[in-house]
């Protein structure tokens, strides 16, 4: 009985995620396609031959969101493990404030940080480029990979490192050997987020990137406003094929049993 | 072969007033295994980290044979740490575990094979090489992180209370264990634990710490029988003190005089004597006291005295118990030889 109503959730789970993407394939092989069809009268691949090719732009693209994307993932590790590990870590003074300030521009709309850091960037001559944008998006992306790393330090014991100085390691090894292995599910998780949420921002790439970086959401905005159903559900199909692909490979990796964050630290 | 000495250590934590190690002048004979022992708190493991490199002391120096290695960061020293849990690391297995330290080293896989086997060998872990850490007991867990630190070779090898993470029953084969790798690697070792009882059966000297300072260094049996002073003697369960008077070979106390050793100091000290060492019945320094109390401790029975108003204590065999009533007077003995005198307070 169980067993069935956990089968018919699933079911009920996959039916919920996997049916708002139907009428998208659908729209991306459509030649037309008029309420209230069930079907599109004429199918065909132009719209896919469109999008794949260099006049639509959508490659180019692909490749700038991927760039972004994944530096400003590179980035949020940089600065978001270290700072995770003494949030993490120590108890200190001020060390709630630096939650807070952490926790703002996730909690702030974007439109509010926006203004400000566009007339920095400005100022820096890094408005309009793509350095400009990594560096925009890192604003809501390091939230996230600080706070993760936080919680995932809060439950590392430090004396596996001590342990590993002691036996000859140095600060690299000891790093690479034994904190590295322990923290790795939490840093997948954290870098999952920082590059999804680089790879779906629109507000901030479009004001400080000035219309000079075409991120795919820009790209997909433009056609769907220019009423093209058809090639905005290829982009849009193209659009969350990363995010699909990253969480195939490290799904079971961060997910139930075979993550267990808490039992590979401790034996 | 090497010796290691510490020269004027000094810790203070960063908020607390009071220093964890104050000014500690330590030699460790080389090639011995030499116990620091203290209550917790006293600044041993604190002291364990000075010496591994985990922590910078505020003054003072380290050295091996000498040489300082104070300003050397941990793997440099070649002193290898194995803490109080095995802390081996859990993605990695037995036979992984022991080699680390050879593989930080960059030593060919075929060497690190080899002697990662023989390790496991000598510390009875043969075809466990295979298993991960949670796989194993809590004594072959203490058995794998101790091979993993002697595989090293190291100069120094520091133990932290190698053996209070164990059932009582896997201690005697941890410390019999500990104690023959010891000899035959001859490795300067240096354990730290809070049991006496522990430290007087597992080392050759015992380097007693009390509040962050050096109480008394020496073999086992000095600390025992010959204590430095009184704290020295109540942390090895000393209870009987007098105090009193030494002068001409006669001890002048509340107990009337008592006749000392050859040899004892003059001046005001305080008289101690073991209780396993008070004779119950006739013999030298006789005196009568009255039974306060009578304890059955399983292998001994604590007998507790009151002579002249002052309160004495035996440690006796059971078969003895019987005959010992309290409330009734008995004649007990001071053995000369057994008498020792403290410095006063």
């Amino acid at each position: 009985m169980r067993a069935n109503l956990r089968t018919l959730a699933g079911l009920a789970l996959a039916v919920f995620l996997v049916l708002p993407f139907l009428p998208l394939v659908g729209w991306s092989v459509a030649r037309g396609w008029r309420f209230p069809a069930l079907l599109p009268d004429q199918v065909g691949v132009d719209a896919w031959a469109y999008a794949l090719s260099p006049p639509s732009g959508v490659l180019a693209s692909f490749a700038v969101t991927t760039l972004i994307a994944s530096a400003t993932t590179l980035l949020a590790i940089l600065v978001g493990l270290p700072a995770g590990r003494a949030l993490g870590l120590y108890r200190f003074r001020g060390r709630g404030l630096v939650f807070l300030l952490l926790l703002a521009p996730a909690l702030l709309p974007g439109i509010a940080v926006v203004f400000g850091l566009h007339g920095i960037l400005l100022r820096l001559g890094l408005a309009g480029s793509i350095p400009g944008v990594i560096l925009a998006h890192l604003v809501p992306v390091l939230p996230y990979m600080t706070l993760v790393m936080a919680a995932v330090f809060a439950r590392f014991d430090t004396a596996f490192e001590d342990q590993a100085r002691s036996l000859g390691a140095t600060p690299w090894q000891t790093f690479r050997h034994v904190t590295l292995p322990a923290i790795l599910p939490g840093l997948m998780v954290g870098a999952l987020f920082a590059f999804l949420v680089s790879w779906s921002q629109y507000l901030l790439t479009l004001s400080i990137g000035g219309g000079r970086v075409q991120t795919l959401p820009l790209l997909l905005f433009s056609f769907a406003s220019a009423g093209r159903n058809d090639i905005t559900a290829a982009i849009a199909l193209l659009y969350i094929l990363p995010g699909l692909m990253i969480l195939a490979v490290t799904a079971r990796r961060i997910t139930g049993r075979g993550a267990a964050l808490t039992e590979r630290l401790h034996p | 072969m090497t010796t290691l000495s510490l020269h004027g250590l000094r810790k203070t934590y960063p908020g607390v007033g009071q220093a964890a190690v104050h000014g500690l002048d330590l030699t460790v004979d080389s090639g011995s295994l030499t116990a620091l022992l203290g209550p917790s708190g006293c600044g041993k493991t604190t002291t364990m980290k000075l010496i591994a490199g985990l922590l910078s002391p505020d003054a003072g120096e380290v050295a091996l044979d000498g040489t300082p290695i104070t300003t050397l960061p941990p793997e440099r020293r070649g002193i290898a740490m194995v803490f109080q849990n095995p802390l081996l690391f859990p993605h990695l297995t037995i036979a992984q575990n022991i080699g680390f330290g050879l593989r930080m080293q960059r030593l060919p896989q075929t060497d690190i094979a080899e002697r990662v086997a023989a390790m496991l060998a000598r510390v009875r872990l043969d075809g466990l090489g295979d298993r991960r850490p949670a796989a194993l007991s809590g004594g072959q867990q203490q058995r794998a992180a101790l091979a993993r630190a002697l595989i090293l070779q190291p100069k120094v090898l520091l133990l932290d209370e190698p053996l209070s993470s164990l059932d009582p029953s896997l201690r005697d084969e941890m410390r019999a264990l500990i104690r023959t790798l010891q000899q035959e690697t001859g490795i300067t070792t240096l354990v730290v634990t809070h049991d006496q009882a522990e430290a007087v059966a597992l080392a050759d000297r015992i380097v007693l710490m009390l509040d962050g300072r050096l109480a008394q260094h020496g073999p086992p049996e000095d600390l025992y029988r010959r204590p430095a002073s009184l704290a020295v003697a109540r942390f090895f369960g000393g209870v009987n003190f007098i105090p009193g008077r030494s002068q001409g070979g006669l001890f002048q106390c509340p107990i009337g005089p008592l006749t000392l050793p050859p040899g004892a100091p003059q001046g005001d000290h305080i008289l101690t004597l073991r209780p396993e060492a008070l004779r119950l019945g006739p013999g030298a320094n006789p005196r009568t006291g009255r039974i306060d109390f009578v304890t059955f401790l399983g292998t001994q029975t604590r007998v507790g005295l009151t002579v002249d108003g002052t309160a004495l204590q035996a440690l006796t065999t059971p078969d003895l118990a019987g005959q010992l009533v309290p409330g009734t007077d008995l004649t007990i003995s001071l053995p000369p030889e057994a008498l020792w005198l403290l410095p006063p307070e």
